[in-house]
């Protein structure tokens, strides 16, 4: 047998997948092969590690290395000089960004030292296609716990007191949904996995399912115990084929171990998984959407109740979690309801993954304990924004959450604190902002995401959404009104208080926290016709420096629409009637005479 | 493979398997363990390095002792190859020379058991960058 001295892991989530860590893993393994070092290296695949800024990652055991950037070409460099002759790589050691020094060892790296890590415990640590290597962290032993030891009472009252709230955004407590599908009487029950990530920049879901697969699957298969259910379901979008796949090889695995099928374990429980694709639609992770459009139907939510654990899929109780809620479960099982209530804020137990994206200068995964304060998330893991510029917002809750300024930094992260400052956990995705945004263009940007997203079944989303957006455009052309921002704001309440499900009452959110917290912004637009950022094309004005211009008439020669007049060698002046405001003159200045305001 | 039908098959899989993986989670947190260092650079390997770091892998596996046993390039006393550093949890490391199974016996059995000394270590009285 193969006696490895050395572990060489290879992120496989999608990221890295895209800059060819496929390519890296294939040229690793030959080159290890030819140099006859098969027996003594074990080079695998795993899922994400988090870091994806610095994608594709390669990590090497025991000595802790953390290489970053590797390109497939880098394999050789790397076995020949780390494996075979103990010298590290430098060039592609991760450079900490503050003393530019080389960080050998992930351990030190700002970004993993804050991180406590339960959901994704083993993303980028085990293979995911290797069930073995999940049954070594204690895979599949909380099944077998609950299975044999304990009644469904049991391990729902553990579910219960450990506090966990469901991850998809809602929070609602997980241990009681159970109780509640739980008490349903009927012949048939469902437990759904959730796996219909829409949020734009949100990916935790994903690279849950693409490293850690089985964490899911147990999860499921507990959650059947507690509720009386044989049937799982996985509600997973058509775009995410790697997860699709790995959750498919670790279905197969499962059932073949006997973990998934009839009488696991030696019990009279039985219980088995299939998988349901979407075709990518944003109102589908409203659940009684995403029930409908696994029946077959159109993607429209209903009104509840009857909620889902009472009537769900084919009118069946149906327990719907999502993915991040079922990962954590296992832990609780093993580790206990008292220590996972120990980790995070006082209503929110635990820990929450986030996908950092935006003007930061750590693009990736997180996993941080409830509690943990937006500055620390920001500066200290996610490494500060981008070319040293000055923080202006972040979005969590993707287009259904709100905004938070400077004055939320220090404001510890946890359910009821996001909503208390007029956002929400949503399933974590965070969006930072620098001084270079416009808030009012970015209002504008999610009404765009959220009209092209309605389902169009009631009228104040499918309508009002389309109104709001089109006032925000109003305003970014410089045509908007002090009125107008009024009529948002009346708008916004009446859609929150009419529309039918989650995405249109939440979808107004963006609008009213950004009018919250930047006014002065939309009050410059709509009175002083000015955007600060300068990203409101229309807002700008050209203007040419009489000091400057030296009447070259390059400027003139290249106006498309002859709106510069001026005599040669004399000084030029733009109409501001006629300028379309394209650049081009500015573009073909030499003296730097154009400038805008 | 077999299906598991007991909790204990499902802990034969994961008793089996966790010997596969052992390296991985020892490498979460050396500093509580054992660390040995084999120098491996050409001179090392040349005298022998490569069977003294197979020898340490194994017998510390079957002695039972919890140790990470890494690679390392020239630690420059190619006069005392095989070079070895060893560093116990919460000590300063210990540099040894002239290296063989012997010697490595030695070791394992008076340092890292018992905190004894063995001939033939190399006094380090030289200052790196970490340390200033």
């Amino acid at each position: 047998m193969a006696k490895y001295k050395m572990h060489v892991l290879v992120c496989g989530g999608t990221g890295c997948h895209a800059s060819q860590s496929d390519l890296l893993l294939d040229n690793l393994k030959t080159i290890v092969a030819d140099k006859g070092l098969d027996n003594e290296v074990q080079v695998i695949a795993t899922g994400c590690f988090g870091f994806c800024e610095k994608g594709p990652i390669v990590k090497i055991m025991p000595d802790n290395t953390f290489y970053t950037q590797v390109t497939p070409e880098d394999a050789r460099e790397i076995i020949e000089e780390h494996l075979i002759k103990g010298r590290k790589v430098n060039r592609l050691l991760y450079v900490d960004p503050e003393n530019q020094e080389h960080i050998a060892d992930s351990k030190h790296m700002g970004f993993y030292k804050k991180q406590l890590r339960i959901a994704l415990r083993n993303c980028g640590f085990i293979d995911p296609e290797n069930i073995d290597e999940y049954i070594a962290r204690d895979g599949y032993e909380a099944m077998a716990k609950c299975l044999t030891e304990m009644t469904p009472q049991q391990v729902i009252d553990i579910m219960k007191k450990s506090g966990l709230r469901g991850r998809g955004g809602g929070g609602f407590p997980t241990g009681l949904k159970w109780e509640i599908t739980n008490r349903s009487v009927s012949d048939i029950k469902y437990v759904v996995c959730n796996a219909d990530e829409g949020d734009p920049g949100a990916f935790m879901d994903r690279s849950i399912l693409e490293g850690d697969p089985h964490s899911v699957i147990e999860a499921m298969a507990i959650c059947g115990y507690c509720i009386g259910g044989e049937h799982g379901l996985v509600y997973i979008r058509a775009e995410y084929p790697l997860a699709i796949n790995r959750l498919k090889i670790a279905i197969e695995q499962a059932r073949e171990y006997g973990l998934l099928g009839k009488n696991i374990l030696g019990s009279d429980f039985s219980f088995d998984i299939e998988l349901r694709y979407g075709a990518g639609a944003f109102v589908c992770g409203e659940e009684t959407a995403l029930i409908h459009s696994m029946e077959g139907l159109r993607g429209e939510p209903t009104v509840k109740p009857p909620f889902p654990s009472v009537s769900g899929y084919f009118e069946k109780p149906t327990n719907v979690n999502n993915v991040e809620t079922f990962a954590n479960v296992p832990v609780i099982i093993n580790k206990g309801a008292e220590w996972f209530s120990s980790i995070g804020s006082e209503k929110s137990k635990g820990t929450k993954v986030f996908a950092l994206a935006g003007k930061i200068n750590n693009v990736g995964l997180i996993e941080v304990p409830m509690g943990t304060t937006l500055r620390e998330v920001i500066y200290e893991i996610g490494g500060g924004i981008k070319d040293g510029k000055k923080f202006k917002a972040v979005q969590t809750g993707g287009p259904s959450g709100g905004c938070l300024t400077e004055k939320h930094l220090d404001v510890p992260i946890d359910y009821d604190n996001l909503i208390a400052s007029g956002s929400m956990m949503g399933s974590g995705g965070m969006i930072v902002m620098d001084e270079d945004d416009c808030m009012v263009s970015v209002a504008k940007f999610y009404l765009d995401f959220t009209v092209e997203e309605s389902c169009g079944k009631c009228s104040p989303c499918r309508i009002g959404n389309k109104r709001l957006y089109e006032i925000l455009d109003k305003i970014t052309q410089g045509k908007g009104t002090r009125d107008d921002i009024d009529r948002l704001r009346n708008l916004s309440t009446v859609i929150k208080d009419t529309a039918l499900c989650g995405l249109g009452q939440t979808s107004p959110n963006p609008v009213l926290s950004t009018i919250d917290n930047f006014w002065d912004e939309y009050i410059e637009h709509v009175t002083d016709k000015k955007c600060r950022s300068g990203q409101c094309k229309a807002l700008l004005q050209y203007f040419i420096d009489a000091e400057n211009c030296v009447g070259c008439t390059a400027c003139a020669r290249n106006c498309p629409v002859n709106a510069i007049a001026g005599e040669r060698k004399g000084i030029h002046v733009i109409d501001q009637t006629t300028c379309i405001k394209c650049g081009a003159c500015m573009e073909k200045c030499k003296f730097n005479a154009v400038y805008i305001k | 493979m077999g299906q598991v039908k007991s909790l204990a098959d499902l802990r034969k899989i994961k008793e089996n398997q966790q010997g596969k993986m052992s390296l991985r989670e020892k490498s979460n947190n050396p500093e509580s363990l054992v660390q040995v260092r084999v120098a491996m650079a050409t001179c090392g390997i040349a005298s022998g390095a490569k069977q003294v770091m197979d020898f340490f892998i194994e017998e510390f596996d079957k002695r039972n002792i919890q140790a990470v046993v890494t690679q390392t390039g020239c630690m420059g006393y190619c006069f005392a190859e095989p070079t070895v550093e060893v560093t116990l949890p919460g000590k300063e490391p210990v540099v040894f020379g002239y290296v063989d199974a012997k010697k490595a016996d030695d070791i394992i059995e008076k340092y890292v058991k018992n905190g004894e000394l063995v001939e033939g270590i190399i006094p380090v009285n030289y200052e790196t960058i970490e340390k200033k």
